[in-house]
Order: structure tokens, then sequence, then C-alpha cells
């Protein structure tokens, strides 16, 4: 399974063998993973970076099973070069491309009470709150301190995520939680979202050989536009 | 076929794609540079799919493009229209040999997204990638129904983003020269707005063309740049003597005569564009003349085109409407030529250019 998250200004790709049962989240070692970090430069990055981990695990597009992406929320533009690169990827191999909410990348292998902010720019935070692992708020696009407010209500202790830096004093009062340690390096790994743990949340969809449904990228917001008022006059 | 594997993509030339053995590449084109989400499939010159969807119905009542419905209807409609292509072709996504694809200019967030479906389709496939430039695909498409074009050739390009005069001597290999090219606002933008002031709806270049055929260009409208002996254009003064012409007639409580208007504003626009394209011919020798983009489906600027070649004794190739606004056949056509010519292909990294130089 080749799995890619383009919703925060990471990158990411990682190529995931597909088990025989569905795996808990945390479980799925990739064979092979890129990340850079670059938020203005995605539609760059993510085709080389899938062709590098494909020769990295000498795994040709016609060996693959699947295709898993995260449909955000994230920036729009980044989030689009994910989407539209999976879906045309899988197209072409005549393969199925499912779908998951890129929060989950990060909040799936966290345990406890446990929120997962990323930068919406525009001064906000997309967020989302998960029960040992599972969502049960969001996502959703809102002001930091109103955020930290929605997750404090929702009973969470700690928060993960990119936004947590942006913005330490809204979540001041939730400390770090303590991050999944499934694929490798802790807390740092869950800083962004994790395309094996996306791979791993499909898993039972693709096992099952279930259709995944539309992929709808999770903006959370409209286009930022007005309809135009009648024409200036030119003369005075 | 024996395809390279996944690495070896974009550095060589796939085997597939030689033209001196078997059948002639099947090459795919993608263009999302502006609310047109089209895709090609082009063998041997010969156009063989050319499917289209459009986002202009999402954008009409904001009387523009917005980049960011245009971007999000692009990525609802990439799959989709791909697949269009490949059945009305009769083709499976194996058999493509070559993937073009729109790098620039545009829209930057509608450009991403073709240049990222593009990139994907190649690297699954393991075939070459070609950034193709949004004028050249335009003057391109012309080979389509009117076989290769003379070396050289004169292209004028106008449509709602653009207004360009072209020297052209080889599409494939060759940097595209510009002669000239608005110094404001694009003639199809100037018809946009003319449209707006006279109560018509977006885009503006229709019902301003079916209006004016009721009408006689009798209001001496100016003709910007005419006789600046550049081959630049303006269209921003004209559109301002339009409004102040019509809000004087408002003012003074008289009818606007509306088909008048659209005649004289239509004439002001055809004329200074077919004058500097003749000129421009005449100027460095050239018999050719190509029109496209989209108000090259105007019936004014096609017979008056038509009227002025004919006397200067230049041949005059227009495509048909419908390739003359942006598709993904033009795409596909100028990536059939580079792959014809050998012309290296572009490497995965390749950027979407809002501002792509020729």
């Amino acid at each position: 399974m080749l799995a890619l998250d383009t919703s925060t200004p990471a990158c990411s790709v990682a190529l995931v063998q597909l088990p025989d049962t569905a795996p808990p989240p945390g479980a799925t070692r990739p064979l092979a993973s890129r990340r850079i970090v670059d938020a203005r430069r995605h539609g760059e990055l993510l085709s080389p970076l899938m062709r590098d981990a494909l020769a990295e695990a000498a795994v040709t597009p016609a060996d693959l099973a699947g295709v898993v992406v995260g449909l955000g929320p994230g920036p729009f533009t980044s989030l689009r070069v994910g989407i539209v690169t999976a879906a045309t990827f899988a197209a072409a191999l005549g393969l199925t491309c499912h779908g998951v909410c890129s929060l989950d990348g990060i909040g799936a292998v966290t345990s406890g009470r446990t929120g997962v902010v990323t930068d919406a720019r525009r001064r906000e935070v997309f967020w989302a709150a998960y029960a040992d692992g599972e969502r049960i708020a969001g996502p959703a696009v809102d002001r930091p301190d109103r955020a930290a407010d929605l997750l404090r209500a929702d009973g969470v202790g700690g928060v993960v995520g990119p936004g947590l830096a942006l913005y330490p004093d809204a979540f001041a009062n939730a400390a770090a939680a303590h991050a999944g340690t499934g694929t490798g390096t802790g807390a740092a790994a869950a800083q962004y979202p994790d395309p094996a743990v996306l791979a791993a949340l499909a898993a039972p969809d693709l096992l099952a050989g279930r259709a995944p449904a539309p992929l709808t990228p999770i903006y959370l917001r409209r286009p930022d536009v007005a309809e135009p008022r009648p024409a200036k006059a030119v003369t005075g | 076929m024996t395809r390279p594997t996944p690495t070896g993509t974009v550095s060589g030339t796939s085997s597939g794609t030689s033209p001196s053995r078997g059948p002639a590449p099947l090459v795919l084109g993608i263009e999302t540079s502006c609310d047109e989400t089209g895709v090609g499939l082009v063998r041997d010159g010969v156009l063989l799919a050319d499917a289209l969807a459009s986002s202009v119905d999402e954008h009409a009542r904001y009387g523009g493009v917005v980049p960011e419905i245009a971007a999000r209807a692009h990525l609802e409609a990439m799959v989709p229209t791909i697949d269009r292509a490949l059945a009305t072709a009769g083709a499976k996504a194996s058999d493509i040999d070559a993937v073009a694809v729109t790098a620039g200019p545009g829209l930057a967030g509608a450009l991403l997204v073709g240049v990222a479906a593009a990139k994907a389709y190649a690297l699954a496939l393991g075939v070459p990638l070609y950034g193709i430039h949004h004028l050249a695909a335009h003057v391109a498409v012309d080979t389509l129904e009117h076989g290769p074009l003379p070396s050289p050739s004169i292209a004028l390009l106008v449509s709602g983003g653009h207004s360009s005069l072209l020297l052209v001597e080889d599409l494939a290999a060759a940097p595209v020269v510009s002669l000239g090219a608005t110094v404001d606002d694009a003639a199809g933008e100037a018809y946009d707005k003319v449209a707006r002031l006279l109560g018509m709806p977006f885009p503006g270049g229709p019902p301003i063309d079916r209006a004016a055929r009721d009408g006689a260009p009798t209001i001496p409208f100016p003709r910007g740049k005419a006789g600046d002996g550049t081959f630049d254009f303006s269209f921003s003064g004209l559109k301002t003597a339009v409004a102040r012409w019509v809000e004087a007639r408002r003012r003074a409580g008289e009818p606007v005569p509306v088909a008048d208007v659209a005649a004289s504003f239509q004439e002001a626009v055809v004329d200074v564009l077919t004058a500097k394209a003749v000129a421009a011919a005449r100027k460095h020798g050239v018999d050719t003349l190509v029109i496209g983009g989209g108000v090259a489906a105007n019936s004014r600027l096609r017979a008056l085109a038509a009227e002025r070649c004919e006397s200067a004794g230049i041949t005059l190739r227009v495509p048909r409407p419908g390739l003359c606004t942006d598709n993904g056949a033009m795409v596909a056509a100028l990536g059939a030529l580079k792959v014809a010519s050998g012309v290296a292909p572009s490497p995965l990294d390749l950027p979407a250019s809002s501002t792509l130089p020729l």
C-alpha cells in the first residue's frame, strides 16, 4: 500500500505491507518512508518522494494493492496536491484510493483523551479530539483559544500536533500528551500526520474489498469570495 | 511493452516513445490553467479524445474566474475527465506512452492540480512527463486540424487571460518569440468588463458577439496603441471609453443602443488585433497567421482576419472554436510534437509556474 499526506507543511509518503488481518494503527512499520517539511513545495516534492520510496523498497507501482491519502483538514493548495496525486496515481493503475482524515494520522496513535491541533493559518487551528485513538470530536476549525475550550469540554488533558508550538499560550493548560510509539520516535513522530498510520486505518476497508468513499477534501472553509457589487461609474 | 522502473521514469526516453519503431506514441495532455479541466489524447497528429469539464457556471455570479473555486473544481473533475478521454479513445491507461501537462502560465492553484495529476500518472505508468507552455499549446492545437505549421509562422493568441503576438519557428524544440502582448487588460477581459457594463452575463464574448450582429460600428471608440509601431496591445482605455460613453447616455436619460455599442466596441478590438497581426507577418516576411485562444471563437475577429489576410496574401489558420478555448487536446498535441522530435522530458519535480516565460 502506498500512503501519503500533504495536509501540513510536511510532505509525507510511506509504503506499507498490507497485513493479512487489520493491525492496530501503531503496529504498522513502513517498508520505506519519506518526509520533507517545506510548506510551499508539496507540488514539486511529492512525486519524487513517491518514486524514491518505491525504489528504496524495490516495489514497482504494479506491485501495489491500494493507495491511501490524508483528506485534510489542511491548507487548500497543498491538500489538493496530495489528493489529486493519490487519486490519479491509483486510477492509472486501476487501484482503489482510500481517504482518511489527516488528523487521525496523529490522533489514532495517542492514548487517553488527547487533542490534535494543526495550523489552519489566519490565526486559527484545525483540531480534533481522541479517546484512546478513536476520534470523538472534530475535525473542526477555530481560533486557538476556542479550540482549547472545546477540547477541555471533551475532557482532553493533553494536546499534540504542530498547532501546539504555534499557540503555546492557548494550549498552555494542556500539557503535551504522550504520543504512541508505534512508528518509532514517540512524540516527534506525531508532530505531523503519519501516512503509515493512515494506511493502517484504511487497511480494514482495503482488506474487505469495500469500495472507498469519494475522496472529498476536508476544507472546512468556503472559498474566500464575495459577489461583486454593481460596476462603479468611471465618470464622477 | 517493457516499461522502465519508476526510478528511471523521467531521466531517459522510454523505448515505447521512439518515433522510429512501432506505432506512434499515444500522448495524454492535461490542461488546468484556468477554469477548464481538459484531457486530450493524441497519436501521430490525430486527435483521439478531447474531454472537458468546465467550472464556468460556478464563476458566472462573481463576474470572473475565482481561483479557489477553479482549483476545487479541477480536483473533482480530474480523474473522471481522464477516464472519459480514455473511454472516448477506446484506450487503457497502460496504452499511454507519454504525459504532457500545462506547467504555466495560468492560475497557480489551478495549474498545480493538473501538474500533480500528470506527474502521478507518469510515475504510475513509468512514462515520460512533458511540461508544456500554455500559449505554445494554443498554437500547436492547429496542427491537429491543418497539419504541420510552416516555419516561421505568426500566432495571435487572444483570450480572457492573454493577448499576444508570437513568432513561431519550431514549436517542439525552439522557444517561441514574443513580438508583443497586452500592456494591461487581455482582450477577453475587456469583453467581460464591457458585457457587465451592458448587463450581459459572464463570459462576455458570446453575448457581445451576438448583440453586435444587430448593430453597426458607428461609435468611434479609441484604438489603443494602434499607431505606436509596436506589436503590443492595450484594451483598458477602450473599456473606460465605452463606460464613459454609456454613462453619458444614461445620465442624459437617453436609451443606450446596446447593439451599436457592442458592435463598435468589438470593431475597435478586432481592428487593432488583426491590423497588428498582419503587420507582424509583413515585417517578418511570414505568410501564415494562426489565431487561437477563446476570443478566436469570435465571429467578427474571424471575418476581419480572413478579409485582411486575403488582401495581404497571408494564409489564415484558425482551429474550430472548440479547440480555440482551453482544452487538453492542445497540450497533447504539443506533447506529441515534443516526443516526436526527441526533446528531453521534464523532471518529476517540475514546478507549476503562474508566470512561465516562453
